[in-house]
């Protein structure tokens, strides 16, 4: 016994992939080979759907067959549940890559009368698993037992006995168990189950749900030990280990331009490093989309793909009135260098947002993500969330060498005090809208990372050929009064 | 009726035992005992939906009754055949 403890010392243990995006990253490589994991949480929170990912990830990505008992739903519901989100249970158990065996409890058809065992359980998993020579199984959820007899010694003393089963069966198994309160399960199956538990959580903040996910124990393993959102969607289920990407990127020296010739003029003539932040802050109708919209058009320009993520205007919207300035999205948009995503930001929670900004990025594959605006976030989440989304947001697009715009509407005096994002972004403009005789919008660089940028506010005017920068005239600018007397188109 | 066993485990056979016992006492000639070994046919295991081992399923006459267990308990047994009144 101490001899085979040791050498499971020196080869680490084996671990098998979910192939679910992300969860195999927080487990450091997977679930434990041959051994059991728990999966515990409330009602709908998603323990029965990551079973059954497993499995299917399992026959489809590594050709490893797997067995789904279910005590809840019938095989004909589980095959129409995951028929609706396009996976084809069916099919798989025609190859032979999948089982389902649905077993039925009802307490008031049975008595008890005098010593049992549970040996027609282990005969039935032993037949579904020969059938397809099973390397994985879903139990879900096997406290169905519990009320179905009611002879606990008995029950516990099968319950050992199933998982010396399953680890002898050489199965690496997931066993459901629902959440009840603080207690991780009704019977308290992590008696059992030792080696792994995960737990699973749907939480309604503000009436926004949100599914997180957190590794409690893994023993043998080191694991991420973070609460991780996840999303159940049409791609099956993902992860994402947000917290975990790290700040250790690279860089390049290479320049993009901003599709604004005088924004770039003031950013040393050259515009963004690329795979930079860029923040561009103003009051309403300061011109904020306008710019980041020159940015999008320099893109596809240039033949890059871009993502336009925007929680104001729907898209068709957006690009009918940028057609008024000279900019036709709609060109880019029919090349497929140009997607434009149009939501309201109360669609769902802040982390969702996050899940699927990445899940697109990833998906897409751009080279400029533009974000429009952030602060319409502050309706689905705290300060100090927006701000720790927008972070690892940051973080991903540098991680990924993607330059990312983000506009930011302000409407107060300090804008550094009112921003998400401004510690955070390598280049921050700043879009004045002063008003007094006449209303003049100005824009001037607060920093810029690395270079060496005008310090000066330039006025903007905005016109049928684009967005265009004037002569700086300081004493002017503060009074609100400017006179434009150079105009320099975009492009 | 149907008895579900598996292997020749004591617990199996004593519910044998326990059950030609009852049906001698009460039932004379009018029972039939199909024995049915899962160790030999697991498929069977299904159809009944079988988990607890020995299960005695009773489908005549009608309802079908399942006692699991080793049929120790004679009463219970005779209320589950309907031979007494619960």
């Amino acid at each position: 016994m101490a001899k085979t403890q040791a050498q499971q010392k020196l080869t680490g243990i084996t671990k098998v992939p979910t192939g679910i995006q992300g969860l195999d990253e927080i487990l450091n490589g997977g679930l434990p080979c041959g051994r059991s994991s728990l999966v515990c949480g409330n009602a709908g929170c998603g323990k029965t759907f990551l079973g059954m990912q497993f499995l299917v990830n399992g026959a489809q990505k590594y050709g490893s067959p797997g067995v789904f008992v279910s005590f809840e739903e019938t095989s004909e519901e589980l095959r129409k549940n995951f028929a609706s989100i396009g996976v084809d249970l069916n099919d798989l158990e025609k190859r032979k890559l999948l089982a389902l065996d649905y077993i039925f409890i009802e307490r008031s058809e049975i008595k008890e009368t005098g010593e049992f065992d549970l040996e027609g359980l282990f005969v039935r998993l032993g037949q579904a698993v020969r059938s397809i020579g099973a390397k994985r199984i879903v139990i879900d959820t096997i406290e169905a037992l519990f009320s179905g007899f009611s002879n606990e010694a008995i029950l516990r003393a099968e319950l050992r006995r199933l998982f010396r089963w399953l680890k002898s069966n050489g199965l690496t198994a997931i066993i459901t168990g629902e959440r009840i309160g603080e207690i991780f399960t009704r019977h308290g199956l992590e008696e059992f189950v030792a080696d792994c538990v995960i737990l699973l959580d749907n939480n309604i903040v503000d009436q926004i749900s949100t599914r997180r996910m957190r590794i409690v124990k893994y023993r043998g393993s080191s694991h991420g030990t973070n609460e991780y959102p996840f999303l159940i969607g049409a791609n099956g289920m993902s992860v994402l280990p947000i917290t975990s990407i790290s700040m250790d990127y690279k860089v390049t020296a290479e320049r993009i331009s901003s599709g604004i010739e005088a924004l770039d003029r003031m950013l040393e003539g050259e515009g963004y490093f690329r795979g930079s932040s860029i923040l561009v802050s103003g009051s309403p109708g300061s011109g904020k989309t306008s710019i980041a919209s020159h940015f999008l058009d320099a893109c596809c320009r240039r033949g890059e793909k871009c993502l336009l993520f925007t929680f104001e205007e729907s898209g068709e919207q957006l690009a009918r009135n940028l057609e008024s300035i000279g900019l036709h999205l709609k060109i880019g948009v029919k090349k497929g260098l140009l997607k434009i995503i149009a939501q309201r930001p109360t669609f769902q929670g802040l982390e969702f947002h996050l899940l699927e900004i990445h899940d697109l990025v990833r998906r897409f594959g751009p080279q400029a993500v533009v974000v429009d605006p952030v602060s319409c976030f502050s309706c689905v989440g705290k300060n100090w969330q927006i701000r720790s989304m927008l972070s690892r947001l940051v973080d991903f697009f540098k991680s990924e060498n993607i330059t990312a715009l983000f506009t930011d509407l302000i409407n107060g005096n300090d804008p550094a005090e009112e921003s998400y994002i401004s510690s955070l972004a390598d280049t921050w403009i700043l879009l004045n809208n002063a008003s007094g005789m006449q209303r003049e919008r100005s824009l001037g660089i607060i920093k810029s990372r690395g270079m060496a940028h005008s310090d000066e506010f330039f006025p903007i005017k905005i016109g049928r050929e684009g967005l265009g920068l004037g002569k700086a005239r300081h004493e002017g600018l503060k009074k609100g009064v400017v006179s434009i007397e150079t105009f320099g188109a975009g492009r | 009726m149907r008895l579900y066993v598996a292997g020749q485990t004591p617990k199996c056979l004593l519910a044998l035992v326990n059950l030609k016992k009852i049906c001698e006492e009460h039932l004379r000639d009018r029972y039939t005992i199909e024995v049915v070994d899962l160790l030999k046919q697991p498929q069977l295991a299904q159809g009944d939906q079988i988990l607890a081992i020995p299960t005695l399923v009773k489908r005549l006459p009608p309802p079908v009754n399942k006692m699991i267990g080793d049929l120790s308990n004679t009463e219970k047994v005779l209320v589950g055949l309907d031979l007494r009144c619960a």
